[in-house]
């Protein structure tokens, strides 16, 4: 950032006033508690040959089979209906909840029910309702009620207030909020519902991870048996339902589409009688509290799962996803120029386009799954997977922003006109944008250990795989708090370096 | 205190916000008259008017600047705004969601007298400027009030359609306040007129007793 544009040297101190001076220190403390947490990271690669693995990768890839998993178009059947079913309810209730957006309480119940993971949703609802459609109905539906009530709450308050104010006294507020209220934000609404719904068939597919009969699942078997030539016979399956989603996916059809999916998977649960009472009153009650334990016993109970467990995955989880924001700010930086028109020619702007289409598309998990393999269980598959999946959304995001860019006749071109025109013009948003990601990019490595890396996710899912749902909800308490701290940080900066709010509309519809 | 007038200030300071909009306002509007507000853009003619409608609520038939409609929705569902206040909930979601075949033909009648006969079913956002005006003061007459205050309802028409439409808006009212930049229209078809400038009422007269050259000097 060499950026001092429009800047002049006060005269009496010598010191620079520019707002890009601003950006530049927030960039430097990125930086350096990026470059911190790599110093401690742990980036072995512990696989011997991961040249021979990553040939034969290539070579399942070039040949896919998609024969080899009979369950394939199941799979895909249930990854939609999961979806579909989830993120219909999740609308539902977050519309809802919007309606309270006024109340401290609706906010805060919103914000920690969207600080749970899907996966850690899904480890929990299998509890409670068994390997079933309801698990993954709920796994995706409750967080993203939580998400839906934010930005339909945002979008209320954002909408112009004038047409309700100058209705008939006595009108009432249902008929107002249906009148004046509704109509005004209809249309975002479905552009983010529709955004919402490829985030719900990842999600879905992702459940596979955790046993749920989704793409994910096959996906892992294949993968975990060697079977490439399955596991990317699934993968393709999984990008063309994605890819062709703006194709099937109409708004007259929906209702078509709920109904094919309740009929293709009712949401109904397998567990046993008496699961839920037995599982709110005495499998999440901490073990020292069940026998007759005293309150120096669950303070030991809790000390012991903190120190070996608890403080350890949060150290992890925030190394990791603070090596990966700055891999994420670096890649981003380097990628936008892509598919921006202001740089190369139409041919590598249609392979960058294709290449971050992947790279967006591709949940950050299933890159780290797939990394994984190839790098053994470090933290570096983990930081290379957020990296690419988070820089290909930013970039793809900045470089669909330099198309509002004034088009100067005389502005330098090539690596001038991107030092000096280009950067510096763009550098708020793509700050905002990393501000904005740094809560999911959170989220995303605390889940990441359900992989086998050791942050946050790792212990809840070892937790569970004892019984020990207690320990579990202690673990998942902290992934929220975490996030919930990150949540507020991030806005803070946001403030504090006035990154407008059209940065964050911007960051709200990445796929649009 | 009992008062018969319709609206009433002593002595009041009305606001925008934190910023002082009138000063010292005195005024009187009795039941029946017809008033004509006057006063270059900023002088607060909006905010009297806006104080007016909260003296009389459930009275008033409001009809506001711009951005009061709702763009997205059709001129039907805009007039039948004006209307939401005379009926339940449930009538009321009947009608966003299918119009009643009654509340059709009564909007169709007044968007034909409006001059939008054949726009009933069009969103706002797809007509012109004087179309949408027309509409917001189509939602003014549709709520069957009886004090109509009005915030330059026929700006964008032209002189002709101006006055017939406003003769007709004040026709169908007992009272009414209306805020105009045409100087002509509020001596022709007003009986009193009332001057804004400077943070100061300063002008109240009958227009019978007014020139077009008094006006001129609060400009």
């Amino acid at each position: 950032m060499r950026s001092t544009d429009g800047a002049a040297p006060d005269q009496h101190t010598g010191r620079w006033h520019t707002t890009a001076g601003r950006f530049r220190v927030a960039s430097l403390w990125l930086g350096v508690a990026g470059l911190l947490a790599f110093l401690v990271a742990d980036l072995e690669i512990i696989t011997g040959t991961p040249g021979t693995e990553m040939g034969r990768i290539a070579n399942g890839f070039l040949s896919p089979d998609f024969a080899a998993t009979e369950f394939i178009w199941q799979a895909l059947a249930n990854t939609l209906a999961f979806a579909l079913q989830g993120v219909a309810l999740g609308i539902t209730a977050g519309f809802v909840l919007a309606v309270f957006w006024h109340y401290r309480l609706v906010r805060a119940g919103s914000a920690i029910i969207r600080a749970v993971h899907e996966l850690f949703w899904g480890l929990i609802f299998l509890q409670l309702t068994g390997l079933s459609p309801l698990t993954g109905v709920l796994a995706i539906a409750i967080p993203y009620a939580g998400i839906f009530a934010k930005v339909f709450g945002e979008f209320l308050e954002e909408s112009d207030q004038r047409p309700a104010a100058a209705l008939p006294h006595g009108s009432g507020r249902l008929t107002t909020f249906f009148y004046a209220r509704l109509p005004l934000i209809m249309g975002p609404l479905r552009t983010y519902g529709a955004y919402r719904l490829e985030c719900g068939l990842r999600a879905s597919a992702i459940l596979g991870f955790i046993g749920l009969p989704t793409l994910g699942f096959h996906l892992e078997t294949a993968f975990r048996q060697g079977d490439y030539s399955a596991g990317a016979a699934v993968l393709y399956v999984f990008f063309l339902l994605i890819g062709t989603l703006r194709f099937w996916l109409h708004r007259r059809l929906v209702l078509v589409y709920l109904g094919a999916a309740l009929w293709w998977a009712p949401p109904l649960s397998t567990a046993p009688e008496g699961t839920l009472r037995r599982f709110f009153t005495s499998d999440i009650v901490p073990s020292p509290l069940k026998g007759d334990g005293t309150l120096t016993d669950l303070w030991l109970w809790f000390a012991r799962l903190m120190t070996e467990q608890g403080l350890p995955g949060l150290w992890h989880t925030l190394v990791l996803s603070t090596a990966a924001l700055l891999a994420t700010a670096v890649l981003a930086l380097l990628l936008f120029p892509l598919v921006s028109p202001q740089f190369g020619n139409r041919f590598s702007r249609g392979a960058g386009h294709l290449f971050l289409m992947i790279m967006r598309t591709t949940p950050e998990f299933l890159l780290a799954f797939i990394l994984l393999l190839l790098l053994g269980p470090s933290m570096l598959p983990g930081i290379i997977a957020l990296a690419l999946h988070t820089g290909a959304i930013v970039a793809y995001l900045t470089g669909r922003f330099t198309l509002y860019l004034p088009a100067r006749a005389d502005r330098p071109r090539g690596l001038q006109g991107y030092a000096w025109d280009t950067l510096p013009r763009i550098y708020p948003n793509v700050l905002a944008l990393l501000l904005y990601r740094w809560e999911i990019i959170m989220r995303e490595t605390a889940i990441l250990g359900i992989l086998g890396i050791t942050t946050l996710g790792y212990y809840v899912d070892a937790a569970f795989a004892e019984f020990r749902f207690d320990r579990a909800l202690v673990l998942i308490g902290l992934a929220v708090a975490l996030n919930l701290l990150v949540d507020g940080l991030s806005r803070k900066l946001r403030q504090h370096l006035r990154l407008s709010i059209n940065s964050g509309q911007f960051a709200r519809e990445p796929m649009s | 205190m009992r008062s018969e007038a319709l609206f009433h200030f002593s002595d009041a300071t009305l606001r925008q916000g934190s910023l002082v909009v009138l000063e010292q306002l005195t005024l009187r509007i009795q039941p029946g008259e017809k008033v004509a507000l006057l006063g270059p853009s900023g002088a607060g003619k909006s905010t009297l008017l806006g104080a007016l409608r909260e003296q009389q609520p459930q009275q008033v038939a409001w009809c506001p600047q711009e951005g009061a409609l709702v763009p997205m929705l059709s001129v039907f569902h805009n007039i039948y705004m004006g209307a939401l206040s005379r009926h339940g909930h449930l009538y009321n979601l009947a009608n966003l969601v299918w119009p009643l075949p009654a509340e059709r033909r009564a909007v169709q009648t007044l968007a034909s007298q409006l001059g939008l006969h054949d726009k009933w079913q069009t969103s706002v956002d797809r007509l012109s400027g004087g179309q949408a005006q027309r509409v917001a003061l189509g939602r003014a007459l549709y709520s069957q009030r009886p004090v109509l205050l009005g915030d330059e309802p026929v700006s964008s028409l032209d002189e002709h359609q101006g006055l017939a439409l406003l003769r007709q808006a004040l026709a169908q009212h007992d009272s009414a306040v209306i805020a105009l930049h045409d100087r002509n229209l509020a001596l022709q078809c007003f009986d009193r007129v009332l001057g804004l400038r400077d943070n100061r009422l300063l002008l109240d007269a009958p227009a019978s007793t007014l020139t077009l050259a008094d006006l001129d000097a609060l400009y």
